[in-house]
């Protein structure tokens, strides 16, 4: 009994402890290094926030080299699908056509209705410069939804300042580097964001499932079913987004048995982003 | 002459093949998202690590590895030292492995790499998910590992063959 507990700890010791051949560190070592790295980052000490950031600006650039390989492969993939797809699409297409063009007269009248009452009740937003950015990477993992741009504190970004795809919403920054800034989508499972659901404006707030879509918490009870023509826009409840930004349309899962978020922009095929941030005209 | 030197240097370039595939995985995060496939996520970089650092150790070194960790950390925006902790723990385990394993049997060594993905991904939720506080999917995670776990002998039949081929050669 005595010798098994003797050759578990000598094995173990041999592993740990022992410089392997060719090895020029031992494990315990290293491993002792990761935990103090691990326990200073979480102290927020400086030193490691500097040298992640420099890690970040070489590993950033190199990531986006490396993956050129499985970018074109997967934009490949994605053409060959969408080849497929063409007819059922165009028709598809067509019909929402006709739909826009009939809703588009009236638009045009009620946008400038708004645009006149908000400047009486002074909740008129403006919008500071837009910053174009190139995605440098997408690493859609399940744990994680996010994109790096090649946009930094020089360019004047700042931590939550808004992402846009043309005009619809993306997600927010969450990390500035010099040249580079990590962005979290709205389908990232920590994302949340206040909406409002029209035609009714039911107030409610989107969280990322982790996959494509986001669903819809914190909303009444006997909220209906989605149907293609219930949209979800920012509320602009907590002042980071203006109200009216599109967001996706609130569709009817029949498999989770509840609605669910698919967003606007399709977040696989991010190439160019919009960075911007709002401010009330009276602030 | 010349043809000598340039077969040498091929060598020694197909040597660092693991550490190469190795910078190449973390840097690149090779992901199958895109095809909407549904339970189809996997941590080739915990499969390479396992495979080599038990069978050919010398051609994986523990530094390369802790460097890897570190990029990992940064392209998944995890808590820094994290994954080096995480790859750190396979070595140790394979170091364990190849001193207490006379005759190396493969069903053995896969359920030693189900044992310790599973440890391992453990040590990241809690990390992740109580300290850092970060939402997490708890079913991706058990999927992630028994797609990696399922996956490992396909990968060492392909790293076997490489092994056969290029390093033994490599080190006659």
């Amino acid at each position: 009994m005595a010798s098994g507990r003797d050759d578990f700890v000598i094995a173990i010791r041999s592993a740990f402890l022992k410089k392997g051949t060719q090895q020029r560190f031992s494990l315990i070592s290293l491993i002792f290094l990761s935990l103090i790295l691990i326990a200073l980052g979480s102290l927020n000490f400086k030193p490691i926030n500097y040298l992640k950031i420099v890690i970040n600006e070489i590993v950033y650039r190199s990531s986006f080299i490396v993956s050129t390989p499985e970018s074109y492969i997967k934009n490949t993939y994605l053409v060959i699908k969408s080849h497929f797809n063409l007819y059922s699409e165009n028709e598809k297409i067509k019909l929402e056509l006709e739909n826009l063009k009939k809703k588009k007269l009236l638009d045009e009248f009620i946008i400038s209705e708004n645009k006149r009452l908000k400047e009486v009740v002074d909740d008129f937003y403006l919008s500071s410069e837009k910053i174009l950015a190139k995605v440098l990477s997408d690493k859609q993992s399940p744990f994680l939804r996010s994109i790096v741009i090649n946009k930094g504190s020089k360019d004047g970004i700042n931590m939550g300042m808004v992402v846009l795809d043309r005009d619809y919403l993306v997600g927010k920054i969450v990390e500035v580097n010099f040249t580079t800034s990590r962005v979290i989508l709205l389908s990232d499972l920590n994302s949340k964001i206040p909406v409002f659901i029209e035609p009714n404006g039911v107030q409610a707030i989107v969280s990322g499932s982790g996959k494509s879509y986001g669903v819809v918490e914190f909303t009444r009870k006997n909220l209906e079913k989605g149907t293609f023509d219930k949209k979800v826009y920012t509320s602009g409840y907590g002042q980071l987004f203006k109200p009216g930004i599109p967001v996706g349309n609130l569709t009817w899962d029949d498999d989770l048995k509840k609605n669910k978020v698919e967003f606007f922009s399709d977040f696989t095929q991010l190439d160019f982003v919009k960075i911007t941030s709002y401010q009330r005209k009276d602030l | 002459m010349e043809r000598i030197t340039n077969e040498g240097f091929f060598r020694k370039i197909i040597s660092y093949g693991p550490v190469i595939v190795l910078f190449i995985s973390v840097l690149n995060k090779i992901d199958f998202n895109y095809l909407g496939l549904q339970f189809f996520s996997f941590n080739f970089v915990y499969i390479l690590i396992f495979y080599w650092t038990l069978k050919d150790p010398k051609s994986l070194r523990y530094g390369a590895v802790f460097l890897a960790g570190l990029i990992n950390d940064v392209v998944l925006n995890l808590p820094i030292g994290l994954s080096s902790f995480n790859y750190l723990l396979i070595c140790g385990v394979t170091a364990y492995l190849r001193n207490i394993t006379l005759r190396p049997n493969a069903m053995n060594d896969w359920a030693f790499f189900l044992v310790i993905i599973l440890i391992i991904n453990s040590i990241s939720f809690v990390a992740i998910n109580i300290i850092y506080a970060v939402e997490l999917s708890y079913l991706h995670y058990l999927v992630n590992s028994g797609m990696t776990f399922l996956l490992y002998p396909i990968f060492s039949y392909i790293f076997n063959i490489y092994k056969k081929l290029f390093i033994l050669k490599t080190n006659d």
